[in-house]
């Protein structure tokens, strides 16, 4: 069972990166079948579990403010910035469709 | 030993660093260290001297060098996790459990290599390139090898020291420092632990801070311990451990620092032989170490049994799923915007997003974000992710069963086999050889229980071997006791390193034949 193109595109969109060559599209393939041997166990009646400390109460601190004004520490790390301001290039354009997008699954 | 020898005074804390500084220059060739702080290191051991001289030690580890995983954030050091997504970020802050070695006074000396974004089990896959494991430059492991018939350069017999926090336990292995910290969230610190020679130890999830380090997997991340004997791997815990108001994950019981005893006493416990981890590919020579391992502990007077883990084998494919979607949920703020490598593509965000992480990530880190991804998608939400949440919880029961059933401890391999030479290694992809390598070491982080190698003999090659101990939720100091206690009576042999001099000239001349992977 293939997974299929319009799947692997939807893939690369949703996590933005790129599966590059046949190789990235076959491990992923792999992965999938590997994954697939969860079937063979019986998980009738079973909880998910998300976490070990799930019978604990996750901490919570009082909603007081005791650390920040830190804004150059943290901006120096930016490549692109303009006073205090992160600069990210236009939103709202989505990624260009399969067909005019430079990817390895166009050939697909 | 060393402390004791810096609290008479035989040893000055800037001459410790010094000769620390040394050995990492002349072990250059192991790659075992990304960044060395130099700098700040000679400060840090200054300082320490100051309070020596005083009379004042802040506590057993001032002036004591230790190594850091290049994943955990390091103030003013820069901290890339071996990606090109990381280069050049200086961290503004340190890592809760940093800030605590240093506030004992530790005194930093780099940070060192790991696959990229500790995703790998062989410290092979990041991009400043594979770290060699120090024992390929042992006598021991030289005198077994068989000599080649072509005049094929030695050093391309080099084994890996398995991952991904093979950078730390090779620097541990090779005297560059007396403790390192790792990451273990499928078997990472005790995995190269083993195959270096040294005590890797896995804490209870929830136990440690994971304030600052760079999540894997936020459900099972731990920092991980390394050091050269199980005494001194229980103080660094005892220094790491406790609630911090700045990760929730860990837990409010109070922690008590522990000492262990001189003498353990091991004959009134309870020793676990899960039965499912005679797994297929186990080497004949580690199944007989662990065979005799468990007789040492009968004629010790303990209680051995055989017991059962039933899910055992899935426990790596409910790994696999769980990692690789979390992962992509974690990798998602490598975004190019705020810190870290960023595209000059300029045309929207998203492409902006989609070049930096195309340029940023490597192969296996952008092969388990799309694995994860898919998990996740509607369509397979609740047969992967959902289904993977119910068989750990069947594995986490497995424990809870045999715990309960008054067993103490559980005795396991570590690892399928000695280190294998990095030629062989890369034949087979990451994803296959994580499969295969973490099959010990995983279900301990699927249950968040507290685990231990412990280096217990050399191998026909000359290399180390270990075994591995898991505890209790929480009984840290029930399971070091154990450790210490089977570290007595195997006395693991010292690692004999040939002059490293010599090898520093004929090196030189293969790295630059070599291509950084």
């Amino acid at each position: 069972q293939k997974v299929t193109v319009e799947v692997l595109d939807h893939l690369e969109h949703l996590a933005l990166v790129d599966f590059r060559d046949a190789e990235g599209v076959e491990r992923l393939q792999k992965a999938i079948r590997f994954a697939d041997q969860l079937r063979e166990v019986n998980t009738d009646g079973v909880e998910p579990m998300d976490s070990v400390l799930e019978d604990r109460c996750l901490y919570l601190r009082e909603d007081d403010v005791t650390e920040g004004n830190c804004t150059n520490e943290l901006l120096k790390n930016a490549r692109e910035k303009v006073e205090e301001y992160f600069v990210a290039p236009p939103g709202n354009i989505p990624l260009p469709k399969l067909e005019e997008r430079e990817t390895f699954l166009q050939g697909s | 030993q060393v402390s004791a020898a810096l609290k008479e005074g035989h040893v000055t804390p800037t001459e410790l660093c010094q000769r620390c500084l040394a050995l990492i220059k002349s072990t250059k060739f192991l790659n075992a260290y990304i960044t060395v702080a130099e700098e700040t290191a000679l400060k840090q051991a200054e300082e320490s001297e100051k309070r020596y001289k005083r009379g004042q030690p802040l506590g057993v580890l001032d002036g004591i060098p230790v190594a850091v995983k290049d994943n955990f954030n390091t103030a003013g050091i820069e901290t890339t996790c071996a990606s090109n997504m990381l280069k050049g970020y200086i961290s503004p802050y340190n890592a809760t459990v940093v800030q605590k070695l240093l506030d004992q006074g530790a005194v930093l000396l780099g940070k060192t290599n790991l696959d990229e974004f500790a995703m790998g089990s062989g410290s092979t896959d990041g991009v400043f390139g594979p770290v060699r494991n120090p024992w390929s430059y042992s006598r021991q492991y030289k005198e077994k090898s068989v000599p080649k018939p072509r005049s094929v350069d030695e050093e391309s017999n080099w084994v890996i020291t398995g991952g991904s926090s093979g950078g730390s336990a090779a620097a541990v292995s090779s005297f560059t420092c007396f403790a390192a910290l790792g990451s273990d969230t499928g078997g990472s610190t005790r995995n190269p632990a083993a195959h270096c020679g040294v005590v890797g130890l896995k804490p209870t999830y929830g136990l440690i801070s994971r304030h600052g380090l760079i999540p894997l997997v936020n459900s099972m991340d731990v920092p991980g311990i390394l050091t050269r004997c199980v005494d001194d791997a229980a103080v660094v815990l005892g220094s790491l451990a406790g609630h911090d108001p700045k990760d929730s994950t860990t837990v409010q019981d109070n922690f008590k620092p522990f000492e262990l005893p001189n003498l353990p006493d091991v004959s009134k416990l309870s020793i676990g032989i899960p039965k499912e981890y005679h797994a297929p590919g186990l080497s004949s020579e580690i199944l007989a170490l662990w065979s005799k391992a468990a007789d040492l502990f009968k004629n010790a007077g303990a209680k051995v049994i055989e017991v059962s883990l039933p899910h055992t084998r899935y426990s790596i494919v409910c790994y696999h799923v769980l990692c690789t979607a979390e992962v992509a949920s974690n990798m998602a703020r490598f975004d190019g915007l705020e810190y870290g490598h960023r595209s000059d593509m300029n045309n929207s965000t998203e492409s902006m997003y989609a070049a930096t992480r195309r340029e940023g990530f490597n192969d296996v880190v952008r092969g388990r974000i799309l694995s994860g991804n898919y998990f996740l998608l509607k369509q397979n939400y609740e047969n992967y992710f959902i289904k993977a949440q119910k068989v750990r919880r069947l594995i986490a029961n497995d424990f809870l069963k045999v715990f309960g059933s008054g067993v103490d401890i559980l005795l396991t391999p570590t690892t399928l086999s000695d280190a294998v030479p990095y030629t062989e290694f890369i034949k087979e992809d990451n994803r296959t050889r994580s499969a295969q390598d973490d099959i010990f070491t995983q279900a301990a982080n699927m249950a968040g229980l507290p685990a231990i190698n412990v280096p217990t003999a050399l191998s026909e090659r000359g290399l180390p071997v270990g075994l591995q101990f898991i505890g209790r939720s929480f009984q840290e100091k029930q399971l070091l006791t154990v450790a210490k206690w089977f570290e007595k009576q195997v006395k693991f042999p010292m690692i004999q390193l040939e002059e490293v001099k010599r090898h520093n000239h004929d090196v030189f001349q293969h790295e630059k034949s070599a291509s950084f992977s």
